[in-house]
């Protein structure tokens, strides 16, 4: 295991060069808002300090594009549900344990008895479910099309193997339809897009050619090192400056234009959309997610279990859906850092390492303008 | 980034701005953080045992409230204690490590180690250890006997003798093959003069070596993540590079600390807190095995958070700093110690990291759980 590859990404003195040539770039006096639509871009950008190599009139606004920051609690309080029922062990990744439903989390369900694990990949939650055989092992799907696949390829191994006690509430989402929902909103002022790398190694970069051609936005496919970042935002206000308005693809290396075309193909035998689905703080958003198929409805934990299924209003003080859609930055809401903190987090955006305001939080507080003396 | 400020754009009426706000709002989250954590959850959960926020909580919430004593309140990693004027130390520790061999060691090593060092980063000469065994009904007397071997090795190596000790077994499940709870006495070094409040701006932080190794090795021991790669624990005891460390810098030495649970990043922000200074770490200069750098990128954990079973953070006076790291590095095994940062005064209680990009930001205490047993 080395680190080839990647340290090249995170050259000190490039960064100076890109970051030189991006103040040469914009017009003083002019604000630029542009929203990294991934939570791993802005994990990135906390993680590195990159806002500290941008001039002061670019302006980035974290997107909706954390899984988990998205997820309503409403699907919690149904995953909790299952993972109460005698003779579950419930699977999911860490983040998703600690995510606040209507009544605790899945970690404190765990504490009270439940069999709740945390697994780095579906396959584990199928693994699992072969060696307990009396059980029934329930995965908790959540991601993007990032992710998507993933979970296809292994319901598509649970049905070749006849598992017959595995079984997985799907909550995967799709990445074009809240990016036209934040697009159609009015309070929103961007001026472009550092796209999604990781889901478009799936999608590819084509479903995001509505952006400047329905709204006149330029939108960057980035990759997730420092310096992709920086130059994605170069590249960006490159458009703005000439005028124009394109999908780039600044992270060839590893995104093709086209998608990969296979995963796409498991994922439409192993999935269908759902007419509508919940987004914390986004509200519902037609054919927003994915649920199993029908050929694949003997696998669905929805299914096989009474869940309450109940719409569970947001905390009042939380303002998660004005941070994912960029309206306030995460220090703006009322409750940031106060009543909502990593260790007692409020809203999902306080929980991912994703998530707009766990990313402020840990790592952004004076990070910018400050004094260190 | 003065270079910067060309070209931006500030209201100059005087209204308050954004800026302002946000300082604002800093300044009330810092105030919270300052405060005393109290412990308010309704049942124990795996984060309390994770060595960060929830841990602290508990403790300083819950344990050093209910014993109040002017040695607890210290919060060093053993207590002083003076009888009929010798200068003594205590310290206990009980290890529950999963699974209990892993790459560079075992719970019983470790289970000495772990002891010995709080006793060693206190400035105490570890003396004696009683042992305490919960067995699991079932476990192998082959694996019983090669952990006593394990201890005996491991407590000869440290020079201490263990002088009395405890056996309990209970029902399957009730423990997972095996607990190991150690307390050491030491003799406190009269060179020494340590506190976790004598932090003063302008000293140096060094490491012994390379961070992140012990809980790497732990978390490819347990192959739930398919990932191979060489690297031990580097479970040891510190004595030895302690005792060089006090010869070099004596009183200039302010404070030390084993970076176990929660790892140099939890470390540096207890001593943050507990001193009221600032701390910068350049991130560039922390050593890290390339083989736990490339684990941590692919699990998403950062090496400045895993626990370490033979690494020291020590705190040094701007002076007496180059002859310390001559001092430490001259001890066998610390040949990668390294200066990773500065104490600074603003904002007290914080440890900030330049990032090796040129950027900054805080690294503060860890938060939740990434791999819980780890010692």
């Amino acid at each position: 295991m080395s680190m080839k590859f990647v340290e090249e990404y995170r050259d000190a003195e490039l960064g100076r060069a890109l970051s030189a040539q991006i103040l040469s770039e914009v017009e003083p006096g002019r604000h630029y808002k542009v929203m990294e639509v991934c939570g791993g871009h802005t994990h990135s950008i906390y993680k590195y300090g990159v806002d500290d190599l941008l001039p002061e009139n670019v302006e980035l606004v974290h997107g909706p594009g954390c899984p988990v920051c998205v997820m309503p609690m409403g699907r919690i309080d149904d995953g909790i549900a299952i993972a109460e029922q005698e003779n579950v062990i419930f699977t999911c990744f860490g983040d998703m344990m600690r995510i606040p439903g209507s009544d605790g989390s899945l970690l404190d369900a765990k504490a009270a008895g439940a069999d709740v694990r945390m697994v780095y990949s579906p396959l584990d939650a199928l693994r699992i479910a072969k060696q307990n055989p009396d059980r029934d092992v329930v995965f908790f799907a959540i991601g993007f099309e990032t992710t998507a696949p993933s979970t296809a390829l292994t319901l598509k191994r649970a049905k070749a193997e006849n598992v017959p006690n595995f079984f997985c509430m799907c909550n995967h989402v799709t990445i074009v339809p809240p990016l036209r929902a934040l697009l159609d909103s009015p309070d929103l002022r961007l001026d472009g897009f550092i796209g999604p790398g990781h889901v478009a190694t799936v999608v590819g970069a084509r479903p995001f050619e509505f952006i400047p051609a329905d709204y006149g936005k330029p939108i960057v496919v980035a990759g997730f090192e420092p310096l992709d970042v920086l130059q994605s935002i170069h590249m960006i206000l490159d458009q703005i400056a000439g005028g124009r308005a394109e999908v780039e693809n600044q992270y060839a290396r590893v995104v093709p234009y086209e998608g990969n075309t296979a995963a796409l193909a498991v994922m439409e035998e192993v999935f269908e959309l759902r007419p509508h689905f919940e987004w914390r703080g986004l509200g519902f958003i037609s054919q927003s997610a994915l649920k199993l198929s029908e050929a694949y409805a003997e696998l669905d934990a929805e299914l096989r279990y009474e869940v309450p299924g109940v719409r569970v209003a947001d905390p009042k003080a939380c303002q998660c859906g004005e941070v994912l859609k960029g309206v306030i930055k995460p220090w703006e809401c009322k409750v940031f850092g106060s009543a909502c903190t990593p260790e007692r987090p409020i809203g999902t955006c306080m929980v991912s390492p994703e998530g707009a305001c766990a990313a402020y939080y840990n790592y952004g507080r004076f990070a910018r303008d400050r004094e260190v003396v | 980034m003065a270079e910067q400020a060309a070209g931006t754009t500030r209201p100059a009426n005087g209204r308050p701005t954004s800026e302002d706000r946000e300082e604002r709002i800093l300044g009330i989250i810092e105030t919270a953080r300052s405060k005393r954590a109290k412990f308010r959850d309704e049942t124990v959960t795996m984060s309390h045992g994770a060595g960060g926020k929830a841990t602290q909580s508990m403790i300083e919430g819950l344990l050093v409230p209910a014993f109040a004593n002017e040695t607890l309140e210290a919060m060093g990693d053993a207590g002083a204690v003076s009888v009929d004027g010798a200068e003594l130390a205590m310290t206990t520790d009980s290890f529950v490590v999963k699974p209990i061999r892993f790459p560079g060691g075992s719970i019983g090593e470790l289970a000495v180690n772990g002891t010995v060092n709080d006793l060693a980063v206190a400035g105490a000469r570890p003396v004696a250890l009683t042992l305490s065994l919960v067995l699991e009904e079932g476990l192998s007397a082959d694996e019983l006997r090669a952990e006593v071997e394990a201890i005996a090795a491991a407590a000869e190596a440290a020079g201490v003798e263990i002088i009395a000790g405890d056996t309990k077994v209970v029902e399957r499940g009730a423990a997972d093959s095996m607990y190991v709870c150690t307390t050491g006495l030491g003799q406190r070094d009269p060179r020494a003069n340590l506190s976790p409040a004598g932090l003063r701006p302008g000293d140096k932080i060094l490491v012994s070596g390379t961070v992140g190794d012990h809980g790497t090795a732990i978390m490819l021991a347990r192959d739930d993540f398919e990932l191979e790669a060489d690297v031990e624990s580097d479970t040891c005891s510190l004595w030895t590079a302690v005792d060089a460390l006090l010869d070099a810098a004596g009183p200039s030495l302010r404070c030390m600390r084993d970076a176990t649970r929660g790892g140099v990043a939890s470390v540096l922000n207890e001593l943050a807190r507990a001193s009221t200074v600032a701390i910068v770490v350049r991130e560039g200069d922390v050593p890290v095995n390339p083989v736990v750098a490339g684990a941590s990128e692919i699990l998403g954990i950062e090496p400045m958070y895993i626990a370490n079973e033979g690494k020291l953070v020590a705190f040094v006076a701007p002076e007496a700093a180059d002859e310390a790291l001559r001092a430490l590095r001259g001890v066998p095994g610390c040949e990668q110690a390294a200066e990773i940062g500065e104490v600074k005064t603003e904002p007290p209680g914080m440890v900030l990291a330049e990032t090796a990009f040129g950027g900054r930001r805080v690294m503060d205490q860890l938060v939740g759980d990434p791999l819980p047993r780890i010692c």
